[in-house]
């Protein structure tokens, strides 16, 4: 096992440079530690130089549009593929030269839940159950741990042929959670979910967290928000960003920005408005009486404004700081990734050195 | 149970409940039997005309007149019926995208693959089985050595055993299960036309190698009663050579 300080380095988009706030990592013990793992198909580079490592008890999310190379990735990592270089570990073992260790410590859920329509989900867990060694109480009991916990005890003597897509969605992550592994490697977990299924599954993925180390690919940017704390962006097979879903907001925002509702909107407001020490920019806003205000980076300018609408008998009616989604981060990172030098290097955080746990 | 007991289990379950094991199993019983009917059909006509030119009670043999020509006839039903017992395999677990499940479960490529291949050959050795009926009712009737049977039981099994490999090793080649049907089924049919070739070649080194390539005079042999240790090397072989390739065609689909 070893433990790795992670640094961040700078990020630049187009022609501005924005400073990555440093994320140094000590005394954490990383369970997922992959080390500029590469793939090539031919001439094609799937993934490039991915470096990213996941802490025990922790829920990485992995961003990134079609194509970009998560389910590469996630495929190293499962034991699946080989990487043409680098290194990737899993609970101390090595990925290349101990794959059937790997595979005991894992937990996967593949993009298309890898289920038998021919068996029922008793026969199919059974199965499941029976290929990772589990046999007599050991494999009831975890069935029956894993049925309760999904919620699957109403069709388990069903076909799973016959189940709807959220069921079978179930059934594929029950085979996943079966037997307890310390890792899970979830790809897209709630696609095909009804909205309360969608809520459920986050949930339990919440609930994992502190005992399991989980790794989920999700094109669902809220999801990201909800159930991860850390977040990796990746594109064209590069890690563009990695940080927590706030502190990626906090380091691609160039201001402050604060939106205000006023009753009464009288001509000179807008330059007032202007006057206060720090405000950079006053733009008006869709609805009537509300202007959105750029301020200097760093600077809460929200009781200076609220004096002035108040002095001046405005009327405040909303009064709020707008923060950066994942979503404005996601497209920003990924729209304007062709025109970054050198991305690899640039945004990932690179460990800094190793030292053995 | 055994990670390999468990596939062996499972695709035993898929083969019951889908259609094809019914549909294979009564197509293969039902040859079978036609097959027995017409021979056994041959042997009494031929008895009458021995009787009728002799007088008397004609003595005919069984092992020659009917289970000779079954057992070889057998072979061409073999060649058909079992590529679709084996289609599905390999190519369905691509289809269906548990492949990849399969691979990152903690059990050895060798495991999945014995498991898959004992499960088709546990299901041909039973309809295999079943066809003993036909030498038991015929025994009812009539004396015949039991020895050459179950030599060419042995034959049949061993060259279903081969052919089931080749099966295996065609699924695992494509995601398509009628491609793999036919490869299947052009490289058993390949194997035995190849047989004409070596005796156009005659006694020279070529047609001495082609023609133990080829799995007619081996199973022949079987069939008339000798049990030659250098074919069922034969035939020992050839499946481990096939389970190997299929061994290296799933292994390489992890560096594609």
């Amino acid at each position: 096992m070893s433990k790795i300080p992670l640094v961040a380095a700078n990020c630049r988009f187009e022609s501005e440079t924005t400073s990555v706030s440093s994320v140094v990592r000590t005394d954490i013990t990383f369970v997922i530690d992959v080390q500029n793992i590469t793939k090539r198909y031919g001439h094609h580079t799937a993934i490039d130089r991915v470096t990213f490592s996941v802490a025990k008890g922790e829920v990485l999310a992995f961003l990134g549009p079609n194509g970009a190379g998560k389910t590469t990735t996630m495929r190293i990592l499962t034991c699946f593929m080989p990487a043409t270089e680098g290194h990737a570990r899993v609970a101390g073992f090595d990925c290349t030269d101990q794959p059937l260790d790997v595979k005991r410590q894992i937990g996967y859920l593949p993009e298309t839940p890898p289920v038998y329509q021919e068996l029922t989900v008793t026969e199919y867990l059974t199965f499941v159950g029976r290929l990772r060694g589990m046999t007599g109480q050991t494999l009831t009991a975890a069935f029956d741990r894993t049925i309760g916990r999904l919620e699957l005890g109403a069709v388990r003597h069903r076909l799973i042929g016959n189940l709807s897509r959220g069921y079978r969605q179930r059934v594929g992550l029950a085979q996943a959670l079966l037997h307890d592994p310390p890792v899970l490697i979830l790809d897209e977990p709630t696609v095909g979910l009804d909205p309360k299924q969608i809520i459920e599954i986050r949930e339990l993925i919440k609930s994992l967290a502190g005992s399991h180390s989980v790794i989920l690919s999700t094109h669902i940017l809220p999801e990201a928000t909800a159930v991860c704390q850390r977040v990796v962006i990746i594109n064209k097979g590069r890690i563009v960003a990695e940080d927590t879903p706030e502190q990626l907001s906090a380091r691609l925002r160039h201001s402050e920005k604060v939106s205000i509702t006023l009753k009464a909107v009288p001509s000179d407001c807008e330059m007032k408005l202007r006057a206060i020490p720090g405000i950079l920019n006053v733009l008006p806003g869709q609805a009537g009486g509300s202007f959105l205000l750029e301020c200097e980076l760093g600077r809460d300018l929200r009781d200076e404004i609220a004096r002035l609408v108040v002095s001046s008998h405005w009327g405040l009616l909303e009064l709020r700081t707008i923060s950066m989604t994942l979503e404005d981060v996601f497209l920003q990172l990924t729209r304007h990734e062709d025109h970054l030098a050198e991305p690899a290097e640039a945004m990932v955080s690179a460990p800094a050195e190793q030292t053995d746990a | 149970m055994s990670p390999v007991q468990a596939v062996i289990a499972k695709e035993l379950r898929g083969y019951f409940v889908s259609p094809i094991v019914y549909v294979v199993g009564a197509v293969f019983l039902l040859i079978f039997g036609l097959l027995s009917y017409l021979y056994v059909g041959f042997a009494g006509a031929q008895a009458i005309q021995l009787m009728q030119m002799q007088g008397g009670v004609a003595q005919i043999n069984l092992n020659d007149l009917v289970f000779r020509n079954l057992f070889a006839s057998v072979r061409i039903v073999l060649l058909i019926i079992l590529p679709i017992l084996t289609m599905r395999l390999f190519a369905e677990e691509r289809k269906l995208r548990t492949f990849e499940f399969l691979l990152t479960s903690p059990i050895r490529i060798n495991d999945i693959i014995i498991g898959k291949f004992v499960s088709v050959l546990l299901i041909y050795l039973g309809l295999l089985g079943l066809t003993v009926l036909v030498p038991t009712v015929l025994m009812l009737f009539s004396d015949f050595d039991w020895n050459p049977i179950w030599t060419g039981y042995l034959g049949m099994a061993l060259l279903g055993a081969l052919f089931l490999s080749v099966g295996v090793c065609a699924s695992a080649l494509t995601e398509n299960q009628i491609v793999a049907a036919f490869v299947s089924f052009g490289t058993l049919l390949s194997m035995w036309l190849i047989a004409g070739l070596g005796s156009l070649l005659g006694d020279t080194t070529a047609g001495r190698i082609i023609s133990y390539v080829s799995y007619m005079e081996h199973y022949d042999r079987l069939v008339r009663g000798l049990i030659d240790t250098s074919d069922l090397v034969y035939f020992g072989s050839g499946l481990v050579l096939m389970l190997f390739l299929t061994h290296r065609i799933v292994e390489s689909t992890r560096w594609k």
